[in-house]
C-alpha cells in the first residue's frame, strides 16, 4: 500500500480539459510541457485519454453548453482524481460571471483540489499547484 | 515434477514475468532519458516507470457501458505472457543452451499475440477511436511481418547446416565469428531495427496509438490495472526485442569475465539506435507504412536473403 501511495507521489499524469477557455490559459499550459520547464523531471505526463489521468487540469468559465460534458468527464476519470481549476474564469468567472449561458464555475459542478489565480496564470504557478497536489491523493 | 517446478519458476521470476518487467521498466528510462537529452531537458529520475506502474495498480478500473468485460479485461494478459515466454525462451537459450527444435519460430509466432491481444481488447472496448486504432494496428501487423521472417530466415539460411533451433545459431556464431560480420545479415539487421520500431508502435509507425488524432488509439479505454499490464507488455516487447536480435546476428548473450560488458554495449547500442529513430522522425500515414515495409523494406530483406543464399 505504501508502495501505491509513494507512486502517487511520483507519477502524476494531467489531463488538459477546456471547458470554453479564450486559449490563453491552454497555452499556458502546453508551455509547461516545452523544455524550459519540463514537467517530466517531476514525473508529470500529458495524457490524451481522460481514462488515463490523475490530475485534471480544467480551464475556462463552463458554459452551458459544456456542462453536462464537464461532468462527465470527472465522472468517467478513474477514481482517485485530483482536479485543478486553472484562471480567473474557473476559479471565480472572471468577467464573463454575469453572462447569459455561464453556468460555472468549476467548483459548482465538480469537487476542486486547487485553484490556480490569474488571467492567464504563468507556467510555474500551474506547475506549483499540481506538485501540491503530489501525496494528497 | 521438480523440473516442471523450475520451468513454472524460471516463467515467472527469472528471466520470466518478473525479471523481463523489472528489466524492461529500467529500459524503458533509458529510452525516457535518452529523449529528454535528445529535446535538451532533463528527463525523469530512475525509479520513473517503476513509480508509473505502481500508481496504475491503485487507481479504479473503469469499464465501458458498451464494452464486452472479459475480452476487454483479459486481452493485454495474453500479449503480456507471450512476451514473458518468449523472454524466458531467450534467456534460458543463452545460458542454458536449452532449446528446442523449432523455437524461432516459437518465437516468432508468439511475438505477434501482443499486437493480436491489443487489436481484441481494443475491439471489444467499444470505443470508435479504439476501433480505428485496432484497424489500423491490423494493417500494420500485415505490413511489418513479410520483412520480418524474411529477415530472420536469411540468419538461418546462413547457418550452416541450415538450422532453426536457437541454440544452433548461437553455436555456429561461437564457433565462426558473428554472423553481423557478414553483408546479407547486416541488410537483414537493418530491416530488423525498423520492423523492431513498428513492433513496439514508436514514430514514425506509431500509427495505432497516434497521440493527437486518436487519443492513444488502441488502449484509450484502459485504466488502473488493465493499463498497467499494457505499459509492462510494451516495457517487456522494448526488452525482448533487442534481446532476440542480439541472440541471432550478434553472438547472443556472454556472461564471463568482460565479456559481461560488451554484452551490455551491444544491448544499449541497439536501444539507442531505436530510441534515436524514435525521435528524429515524424508520424507517417498508414498507408505509407504500407507502402514502406511492403516496398523497399521487403526488398532490402529480399536482396539480404539471396545474398545469403549465394554465401556473402
Amino acid at each position: 500500500m505504501d508502495a501505491i501511495k509513494w507512486g502517487f507521489k511520483k507519477s502524476l499524469w494531467v489531463f488538459h480539459l477546456n471547458a470554453g477557455a479564450c486559449n490563453n490559459c491552454d497555452i499556458e499550459v502546453l508551455d509547461c510541457l516545452c523544455p524550459k520547464f519540463d514537467i517530466e523531471r517531476f514525473g508529470m505526463k500529458l495524457v490524451g485519454s481522460v481514462k488515463h489521468a490523475d490530475v485534471l487540469l480544467v480551464s475556462g468559465s463552463v458554459p452551458r453548453k459544456v456542462m453536462p460534458d464537464l461532468i462527465e468527464a470527472y465522472e468517467q476519470a478513474p477514481k482517485p482524481v485530483a482536479v485543478v481549476a486553472i484562471g480567473a474564469c474557473a476559479c471565480t468567472g472572471g468577467i464573463f460571471k454575469d453572462g447569459y449561458n455561464f453556468a460555472g464555475p468549476v467548483d459548482k459542478h465538480i469537487p476542486v483540489d486547487a485553484y490556480v489565480p490569474g488571467c492567464p496564470p504563468r507556467p510555474e504557478a500551474i506547475i506549483g499547484a499540481v506538485v501540491k497536489l503530489m501525496g494528497k491523493l | 515434477m521438480a523440473s516442471t517446478l523450475g520451468l513454472l519458476l524460471s516463467f515467472l521470476i527469472f528471466p520470466g514475468l518478473l525479471f523481463t518487467a523489472a528489466m524492461g521498466l529500467a529500459t524503458q528510462w533509458v529510452d525516457r532519458k535518452v529523449s529528454a537529452l535528445v529535446q535538451w531537458r532533463v528527463g525523469p529520475p530512475w525509479y520513473q516507470p517503476f513509480a508509473d506502474i505502481l500508481k496504475l495498480l491503485g487507481k479504479e478500473i473503469v469499464i465501458p457501458a458498451g464494452a464486452r468485460r472479459a475480452g476487454f479485461l483479459f486481452a493485454p494478459m495474453a500479449g503480456f505472457a507471450a512476451v514473458g515466454v518468449v523472454s524466458t525462451m531467450l534467456w534460458l537459450t543463452n545460458l542454458n543452451g536449452a532449446g528446442f527444435v523449432g523455437d524461432l519460430i516459437g518465437v516468432i509466432y508468439l511475438l505477434t499475440i501482443p499486437s493480436l491481444g491489443i487489436i481484441l481488447g481494443a475491439s471489444a472496448s467499444s470505443n470508435p477511436l479504439a476501433s480505428v486504432g485496432a484497424s489500423r494496428e491490423m494493417k500494420l501487423v500485415l505490413a511489418y511481418e513479410l520483412p520480418f521472417i524474411i529477415a530472420i530466415f536469411t540468419a538461418v539460411t546462413k547457418v550452416s547446416p541450415m538450422t532453426l533451433r536457437l541454440d544452433g545459431i548461437l553455436e555456429y556464431q561461437a564457433a565462426n565469428g558473428v554472423l553481423l560480420g557478414n553483408v546479407s545479415c547486416i541488410l537483414a539487421f537493418i530491416v530488423c531495427i525498423l520492423v523492431a520500431q513498428a513492433k513496439l508502435t514508436y514514430p514514425p509507425f506509431d500509427i495505432p496509438e497516434a497521440d493527437t488524432e486518436i487519443m492513444d488509439g488502441t488502449h484509450i479505454e484502459y485504466s488502473g490495472a488493465a493499463l498497467a499490464i499494457i505499459k509492462l507488455q510494451q516495457a517487456m516487447l522494448l526488452f525482448t526485442l533487442p534481446i532476440l536480435f542480439i541472440t541471432v546476428f550478434w553472438g547472443g548473450l556472454v556472461f564471463s569475465g568482460w565479456n559481461i560488458l560488451y554484452t551490455i554495449v551491444k544491448y544499449l547500442i541497439i536501444i539507442v539506435i531505436i530510441v534515436l529513430i524514435k525521435n528524429v522522425n515524424p508520424r507517417v500515414r498508414i498507408d505509407q507504412a504500407m507502402r514502406f515495409f511492403w516496398g523497399p523494406v521487403t526488398l532490402i530483406a529480399v536482396v539480404g536473403m539471396v545474398l545469403a543464399i549465394l554465401g556473402f
